[in-house]
């Protein structure tokens, strides 16, 4: 696919296809861990979106104006991962000291986003998929979106949930997982409208 | 090859510097919130910390404690603290773990909120004094022929503040019968004013972990972790007559109690029941006598349930809440301080209660 359809059909395909947690199961621990509220989830998802779109941007011209030319490629995990932490963490400082309401709305996600590991998955899946610096920047985005709209819908369930009997056994973490399945299930019949490797 | 190593570690340090230096800058102008000052429970504690830290972080830099189990992730909802000045609204990753009340109570979760600004924070005061000490035995006395008296001096830290009738947690190491350090709970039998060695009366339990070494493992010298002080356990501000029981080992936060009130002059009327099998089981005698004869207006009334033939026991007998229920009349302005096994202090509160004494003015202390 070429030009603009190819940006699109990576955008969509990120979202809903090949969704960063519902089939490649990547960003598990905050996705179970802040969905209990709609309101807080959707701050996640916006900090998700922001940063997956900047890092993988950035990751990406540290990687081939950097590390390529240096044939570093090897060490391409430690400085991502690093780069994610050094830039979220800035990012964070500096929304919190111009913006309180901001960053009570999406800085004090960052945090808890640094070490995710589907930010770091989306750096190192466009590098598999060769991607250019426009396609990974509509890779991010997309896997960003399609994050936050899983954890939205988590959110969503689980708040209703609030008032049904669970088995003993199953509450929290369990009962979470099931739906989790159940959803990635659900996206799966996406899968075929569109294709990306 | 080794042109391309000293490149990959040259590059590798390079990177890595210069995040570093970008961090250190934006932490000194972006991330400077100045000095703060972080006041806990009304002034009894003051913080001076650099602003911009979570506050959890803040406060463990100041050597105050909060249990926390994640870490400061804001997933396990523990580190939670009342701000009544000093912080910003509630953030949304608080939110899931707060309920109304909570919220309305200013209680906030400290491992996310930032201090930015002075605080007043308030905190149980028990956290506020609870430390780890290590300690050396220098007594390990009989008292009966199942209890002893252990004698502890603190050495690091050297000092320890507590309040007469609180308990500590002494560590038992690993040994034959435990593969893990375990940990269990001992009222301090001396007094608050001798702040360098503490006190405690311990009982033999049969295959009890931590009574087992105590009796017979432990020697004078060796070396003992403790924590606490813990446990509101502890006289009361009122002048009400006192109605104390103990049975067996709950002698220990009594006596404290009772020297405490000697020392402090404390003018309170109380009686003072104690309860054991026989007289070999009876112990601190001579001590009581004294206190009958130092203290305001103090009586000590112990009691056998099973007396031998050969006690030529003349005091009391039977069951202590039938002791107690002979002794006393009416009790609904009288105080209760009770330290002993589950099944006394039941039995006892049932006794209070049918003489006219309100349920909050019973306090107890159950050791299982």
């Amino acid at each position: 696919m070429e030009g603009m359809t190819g940006l699109i059909a990576i955008f969509f395909s990120a979202i809903f296809t090949n969704n960063i947690l519902l089939t490649n199961y990547l960003g598990m621990c905050s996705f179970l861990g802040v969905s209990k509220e709609v309101k807080t989830s959707m701050g996640l998802g916006a900090a998700v979106i922001f940063v997956m779109t900047t890092t993988s941007v950035l990751n990406w011209l540290v990687y081939y104006h950097i590390l390529v030319p240096l044939n570093l490629e090897n060490f391409r995990f430690i400085v991502f991962i690093i780069v994610i932490a050094a830039f979220v963490q800035i990012v964070e400082m500096i929304i919190e000291r111009v913006s309180e309401p901001l960053y009570n709305a999406l800085g004090i996600f960052l945090p808890l986003i640094t070490v995710n590991c589907a930010i770091l998955g989306v750096s190192l899946f466009m590098l598999i998929r060769e991607y250019t610096f426009a396609e990974s920047f509509f890779y991010g985005i997309g896997s960003g979106i399609g994050w936050f709209l899983a954890i939205l819908a988590m959110a969503g369930i689980r708040q209703n949930m609030k008032r049904s009997k669970i088995p003993k056994g199953l509450e929290g973490a369990g009962i979470t997982l099931i739906i989790a399945g159940i959803m990635a299930l659900a996206f799966m019949g996406f899968s075929g409208v569109l294709n990306i490797q | 090859m080794f042109l391309g190593l000293v490149v990959s570690v040259g590059a590798m340090c390079g990177i890595s510097t210069v995040l570093a230096l970008i961090m250190v800058a934006a932490e000194s102008t972006i991330g400077n919130y100045g000095d703060v000052k972080v006041s806990i429970n009304d002034g009894e504690k003051e913080i001076d910390a650099r602003g911009g830290k979570p506050l959890l972080t803040t406060l463990k830099e100041g050597k105050v404690f909060i249990p926390s189990a994640c870490g400061g992730r804001g997933s396990c909802g523990l580190c939670k603290c009342k701000v009544k000045s000093g912080a910003g609204e509630v953030l949304p990753t608080e939110l899931p773990w707060l309920s109304d009340e909570e919220r309305k109570d200013h209680v906030r979760l400290s491992c996310q909120l930032k201090v930015k600004a002075d605080m007043d924070v308030e905190i149980e005061p028990e956290l506020l004094y609870v430390r780890e000490f290590r300690t050396t035995v220098v007594g390990l006395d009989d008292l009966t022929h199942d209890i002893k008296q252990l004698t502890l001096k603190l050495e690091e830290p050297d000092t320890i503040d507590y309040k007469a009738g609180q308990f500590v947690q002494i560590e038992t190491p690993e040994y034959e019968l435990t593969d893990e350090p375990v940990y269990r709970a001992y009222s301090m039998s001396s007094v608050p004013s001798n702040k360098h060695e503490i006190e405690m009366e311990v009982r033999l339990v049969p295959d009890g972990i931590c009574t087992t070494y105590v009796h017979n493992h432990l020697k004078v010298g060796d070396t003992m972790t403790v924590n606490g002080p813990y446990g509101d356990f502890k006289l009361s501000n009122t002048d009400k007559d006192m109605i104390c029981i103990a049975g067996g080992s709950g002698m220990a936060p009594l006596k404290s109690i009772l020297y405490n009130m000697r020392e402090k002059d404390i003018k309170r009327k109380a009686t003072y029941f104690f309860g054991a099998k026989s007289k070999r089981d009876l112990f601190l005698l001579d001590e009581m006598k004294q206190l009958e004869k130092d203290l305001h207006d103090f009586r000590f009334i112990p009691a056998l349930s099973e007396p031998q033939d050969d006690d030529h026991w003349e005091g009391e007998t039977g069951l202590i809440t039938e002791v107690v229920d002979r002794h006393t009349d009416d009790l609904s302005n009288s105080e209760a301080y009770l330290c002993g096994s589950p099944l006394m202090i039941d039995a006892c509160i049932v006794v209070l209660k049918d003489h006219g004494m309100p349920e909050e003015n019973i306090f107890y202390d159950k050791f299982a």
